[in-house]
């Protein structure tokens, strides 16, 4: 049986949660398949970043060292998984959905002669077929989408499995795959990367997200919010209303069209609950939700909801939470 | 810069009930806008192509009248058979006879929210690309593009010709003026019959999405609701 290949995407020095809950995905299925499952990091640290792979039952990792990966430009990505493919020919190959890995999947299929199914919700094997199902219509539906093509690409949307990382001593062989990239015959250079400040917390990793809406108003709302991030030392998020008005840095839009999270616990200020956000925030193990308007559809998903308002209830939770953790 | 914005038709899925209404992609109208802004102050053309069925072209007279300076419409009926990869090969086979400095798509399309075709069309081209576009400038030969990444902005300057996929975070797409409307009426749309050609993946099935089980919700003063939730966080989430 052909391989399972897994595309670890790194951020911060670590392999990302993301990519990690797509590798125990490939391994309970390549467990069930006899597959051998095998993970790749493209990075200039990739050798000491490849070892938490095998807690995660990758049997082998594939290390493409190379100080070009660890800024995204999309051709030398492209040709460095390409080059891994080639020499591993899998079934299958998943990353999780990230801005990096949405940016190639398309031209890595063409090239590769495979088909892509992007951002799918959960994936399988069944037989000749790989399976999904994926959000479509702004989130509104689910469709089941097929390929019966030699080689798929899959990238996973967030907290769409566990990342479920076992301590039992398995075997994993490194592999090293010389890398070579010419930079001059690039026709897009990176100027420059703008993180915009504040980012202290990765969003998509974050185990906490504060995240407001509409109703945080104006820099007096988002001083709260930035407040109980901070306490709670999450992540801060927003939903469009609040990033189109400027308050909030488009990095930190979630939904459909922005960054899809799942943390442990997340608290959803202010914020309506439009299936577009709704999308992006619904597999969150713990929802709570403070909304004025005790109809808003947000309720509809929140674990805990509070009926009020933002200005009134945030400064005493926020005062309540300095209490619990400190 | 010349432009070619590659446009789809697609249904209304921001209206909170589906009337089956078909609108201008939200992506590819900001791609038609943004390369409105560019040649803001020069005579360099717009294009614009159309994969759909004879119907879609109410959509494309819509983005004519936004100011585009033609368009040529490749007339498949079939369109929801049609996958990334058919048309991507569907677009590559009619750009390769044609010169451009920059081919702009929307990052992906409302319906399929796959946002494949764009990185596809590029490959199948030979073309440098960038996707999810937040920004856009042309200096000379140079276009200088900022796309949303995953740990903030990444701006790139890109030698064209090239391919760029926009977000709709780019800019507000113009409503068409009532001149701009009259002039879509009498340009010349270039219509041809496209073969679906091969697919390689299908939908099987869609359905509407399982829906997370609502929780409690407090109702009450302030204090009193704070303490209930910080209680559930405490004793049953285990969050704290």
């Amino acid at each position: 049986m052909s391989s399972i290949l897994v595309i670890l995407s790194v951020q911060d020095g670590r392999v990302k949660r993301s990519s990690l809950e797509a590798l125990s995905r490939a391994s309970a299925l390549g467990k069930a398949e006899k597959r051998e499952v095998i993970g790749v990091v493209l990075h200039s640290n990739a050798l000491s970043l490849a070892i938490d792979a095998v807690h995660y039952g990758a049997t082998k990792v594939f290390c493409v060292s190379n100080r070009i990966f660890d800024s995204h430009l999309n051709p030398p990505l492209i040709a460095g998984i390409a080059s891994v493919v080639e020499l591993v020919k899998p079934r299958l190959v998943v990353a999780a959905s990230t801005e990096s890995v949405k940016d190639i999947i398309g031209a890595l299929a063409i090239r590769m002669d495979a088909a892509a199914l992007p951002d799918v919700a959960s994936f399988e094997i069944s037989g000749d077929h790989v399976l999904c199902e994926r959000p479509v219509m702004a989130a509104k539906m689910m469709a089941s989408t097929q390929s019966s093509n030699p080689l798929v690409f899959v990238s996973l949307r967030s907290g769409s499995y566990e990342a479920i990382r076992s301590e039992s001593e398995t075997s994993c062989e490194i592999v090293e795959v010389p890398f070579e990239f010419d930079v001059s015959t690039l026709s897009a250079t990176l100027r420059e990367i703008v993180t915009t400040t504040g980012e202290a917390v990765d969003l998509t990793e974050a185990k906490v997200v504060v995240a407001a809406g509409r109703g945080v108003k104006d820099a007096t709302g988002k001083a709260l919010i930035d407040e109980l991030a901070s306490i709670t030392g999450a992540a801060i998020g927003a939903s469009r209303a609040v990033v189109e008005t400027g308050l909030f840095p488009a990095t930190a839009q979630i939904g459909q069209t922005g960054k899809v999270v799942s943390p442990e616990l997340y608290f959803a200020i202010g914020i309506s609950g439009a299936i577009q956000h709704v999308a992006g925030m619904s597999n969150s193990r713990i929802i709570v939700a403070i909304n004025k308007d005790a109809d808003a559809p947000i309720f509809d998903v929140a674990t805990y909801g509070l009926v009020g308002d933002c200005f009134k209830i945030l400064p005493i939770l926020n005062a309540e939470l300095k209490k619990i953790l400190s | 810069m010349n432009f070619c914005v590659c446009i789809k038709q697609v249904p209304d899925v921001q209206a909170s009930v589906q009337t089956g209404r078909m609108v201008l992609n939200a992506y590819d109208a900001s791609a038609v806008e943004e390369a409105l802004v560019i040649n803001a102050n020069n005579a360099d053309s717009i294009d614009l192509i159309l994969i759909g069925p004879s119907s879609a072209t109410e959509t494309i007279r819509k983005a004519l009248a936004m100011g585009a300076t033609n368009a040529t419409h490749i007339v498949v009926d079939e369109i929801a058979a049609l996958d990334s990869f058919a048309v991507s090969n569907l677009l590559a086979a009619h750009l390769k006879g044609h010169k451009y400095d920059v081919i702009l798509t929307g990052k992906q399309s409302q319906d399929s929210d796959a946002g494949l075709a764009g990185g596809m069309l590029a490959e199948l081209l030979g073309l440098p690309f960038a996707t999810n576009a937040v920004g856009m400038r042309a200096v000379e030969n140079i276009l200088e593009v900022t796309r949303q990444g995953d740990t903030g902005q990444e701006m790139l300057e890109m030698i064209t010709p090239c391919l760029v996929t926009c977000s709709n975070d780019m800019n507000n797409p113009r409503i068409p003026s009532l001149k701009g409307i009259m002039g879509a009426k009498r340009t010349v749309i270039t219509t041809t019959q496209g073969a679906p050609g091969i697919t390689r993946t299908v939908v099987t099935r869609t359905f509407p999405p399982s829906a997370r089980e609502a929780g409690i919700k407090f109702e009450g003063e302030p204090e009193e609701i704070v303490a209930l939730l910080l209680d559930k966080l405490q004793a049953e989430a285990g969050v704290l």
